[in-house]
């Protein structure tokens, strides 16, 4: 039986990373070890000596892992992005997820898959949540500027609720715009000439 | 009928073609819809180019060079169909290392033998200096620099990767003492006190491709026209922003919240090359800081490729005549000439050049006889020729 594997998560947020080593532990005996800070970011991953390191594919600290993909690099073992070319529909699911992996050079494949799919796995939960987050951000913030210019529209027209919002309706059919859009323009044109 | 193009790039301000090809028409002009997506980093930029989930990006000059040579995760073949950019890189250091730069006499801003040897003399310890990315002009202008002034690596500096928006940070919190970045971030760190601008990338290469325009090698195949629609809008949104009249508006365009987020007057200093240098205030007027048209700046020269092979080869320890060959293959010269040649571009006659070689604006032979290469000398005069066997 060889040794677990070791692997590195490189993520700033500590729910986050909480969530992924849950998703790993599940699938595997694996040597997890988080790494949550940005500065000397290769150094720590080098002392680590780590098998594979999996880094959100949104954060900027990517680019310091690349560094050890050089020859030259503190690490004795050379590093390659995953995943090896012959699997290129895992790189591709794991890019689409957000994740990406560096592994040392000549691990097999088949012990990198459970923790690549995984990852995979639980990236596409973030990705969810995060749009989920952003369309319910939006909703709220369009919902306010509609409230905006019906109030503008009532006050300018002095008519009712209803009737201020079957205008703004009214507007955004005929001019094939959405609701907001047609709000967020009356605000804005209002905050103008006022 | 409009396409949809989806191009990747880094918030830059040499980012501003592609900005300026969708902003002002250019690439509607061609019938392309142009999707800007902004990458949160350059590894992740090369992955979405390479893993097709994009057709072509602004991409660091090098990063298709070393994919073709192996180095650094995929190795997918990419194209780069044209220069973006020439230029437009600036080296700083951090308030303690200024202070003891003019504590042994300094140099003047744009004297690289100078500043070099300033720094020679102020170094107490190997320099550590970050650069945003691993294959990038900043990286290989430094190496270039620093070996020939005596500062070589990995005895006399330490050359580690810092993402540019945390470049600030970092000298900041004293992680580095120097650092040669992409505009707008060497001026965001002087805006924040925390370092001053020693040297224009400028001045170790009067002429050095910078960005480029990146495609995969099999797209460029299969989607040949749409390839030359993307590189005339592109083409001609440099040809505008080398009109200094314009500069203005570029700038205010490119500090929109969507793109850059800044204050456009420090857009500004980069596209007209008059930089702030510190945070008293001292400016320097920098010409061809950045360049994005004169003298053929954006033809993808051979030369420039084969330049950039062997710097990489010499470091990773690759065959050097093959890597300036395999390098020289990723630039496309013959499909800038196909696709730009109703454009009134200026052509070329050659696809490769001595580079170093012209200390003042040179007549060179083109297809409209019109064409001056600028100035394109190496700080220590050496020169580049690519089909010398060593």
């Amino acid at each position: 039986m060889s040794e677990p594997l070791s692997i590195v998560i490189v993520e700033e947020d500590r729910d986050r990373a909480l969530l992924i080593i849950d998703s790993l532990r599940a699938a595997g005996d694996f040597d997890v070890h988080v790494i949550s800070g940005r500065s000397g970011l290769a150094r720590e991953i080098a002392a680590r000596r780590p098998d594979l390191v999996l880094v959100d594919i949104a954060s900027p600290s990517r680019d310091v892992i690349e560094e050890l993909t050089l020859a030259s690099s503190p690490l004795e073992r050379p590093v390659a992005m995953f995943v090896d070319e012959s699997d290129g529909a895992l790189t591709r699911s794991a890019i689409e997820a957000g994740v990406s992996a560096y592994v040392v050079d000549g691990l097999r494949p088949e012990r990198i898959k459970p923790v690549l799919d995984a990852a995979i796995a639980r990236f596409q939960m973030f990705h969810r949540m995060r749009a989920e987050l952003e369309a319910t951000k939006r909703a709220l913030e369009e919902r306010k500027v509609i409230d905006r210019a019906k109030g503008l529209l009532m006050k300018a027209r002095g008519i009712g609720e209803d009737e201020a919002y079957a205008l703004l309706r009214k507007t955004a059919m005929s001019q094939g715009r959405k609701i907001a859009d047609v709000a967020e323009a009356l605000v804005t044109a209002a905050g103008l000439l006022s | 009928m409009t396409v949809p193009l989806a191009l990747g790039y880094i918030r830059l301000v040499d980012a501003a073609p592609v900005v300026i090809a969708r902003e002002l028409g250019f690439a509607e002009e061609e019938g392309l819809a142009l999707d800007l997506r902004a990458a949160p980093s350059w590894s992740t930029l090369r992955d979405l180019l390479a893993l097709e989930q994009i057709d072509a990006a602004h991409m660091l000059g090098p990063v298709p060079v070393a994919m073709a040579l192996g180095l650094g995760g995929l190795t997918t073949p990419l194209s780069v169909l044209s220069v973006l950019s020439v230029n437009g890189n600036v080296v700083g250091v951090s308030d303690a290392l200024a202070e003891r730069l003019r504590a042994v006499g300094g140099a003047d801003f744009g004297d690289a033998a100078g500043t070099g040897a300033a720094l020679v003399a102020a170094a107490e310890r190997p320099l550590r200096i970050g650069v945003p990315f691993p294959f990038s002009m900043h990286a290989e202008l430094l190496y270039y620099w620093l070996n020939a002034v005596g500062l070589p690596a990995p005895q006399g500096i330490s050359v580690r990767t810092v993402p540019p928006p945390l470049m600030a940070e970092a000298i900041a919190g004293g992680e580095i003492d120097a650092f040669c970045v992409g505009e707008p971030w060497g001026s965001v760190a002087v805006e924040q006190g925390v370092g001053e601008l020693i040297l224009p990338g400028s001045a170790i290469w009067a002429f050095a491709p910078e960005k480029v325009l990146a495609v995969r090698t099999a797209w460029a195949e299969t989607e040949d026209a749409l390839a030359g629609r993307l590189l005339r809008a592109v083409w001609r949104a440099g040809r505008w922003l080398g009109d200094p009249a314009h500069l203005t508006i570029a700038a205010e365009i490119l500090a929109r919240a969507e793109y850059l987020d800044l204050a456009p007057d420090i857009v500004d200093r980069a596209l007209t090359g008059r930089l702030i240098l510190s945070p008293r205030g001292e400016s320097r007027e920098v010409p061809a800081f950045v360049a994005f048209h004169a003298g053929a700046a954006t033809f993808p020269w051979r030369s420039q490729a084969a330049w950039i092979g062997a710097q990489l080869a010499s470091r990773a320890g690759l065959e050097r005549t093959e890597s300036m060959a395999k390098a020289s293959a990723v630039f496309r010269p013959d499909l800038y000439r196909r696709h730009l040649r109703d454009t009134g571009a200026e052509l070329p006659g050659a696809s490769s050049k001595v580079e170093g070689s012209l200390n003042r604006p040179t007549p060179a032979a083109s297809e409209s006889g019109r064409l001056f290469l600028p100035a394109d000398v190496f700080f220590d005069r050496r020169i580049f020729d690519p089909d010398e066997r060593e």
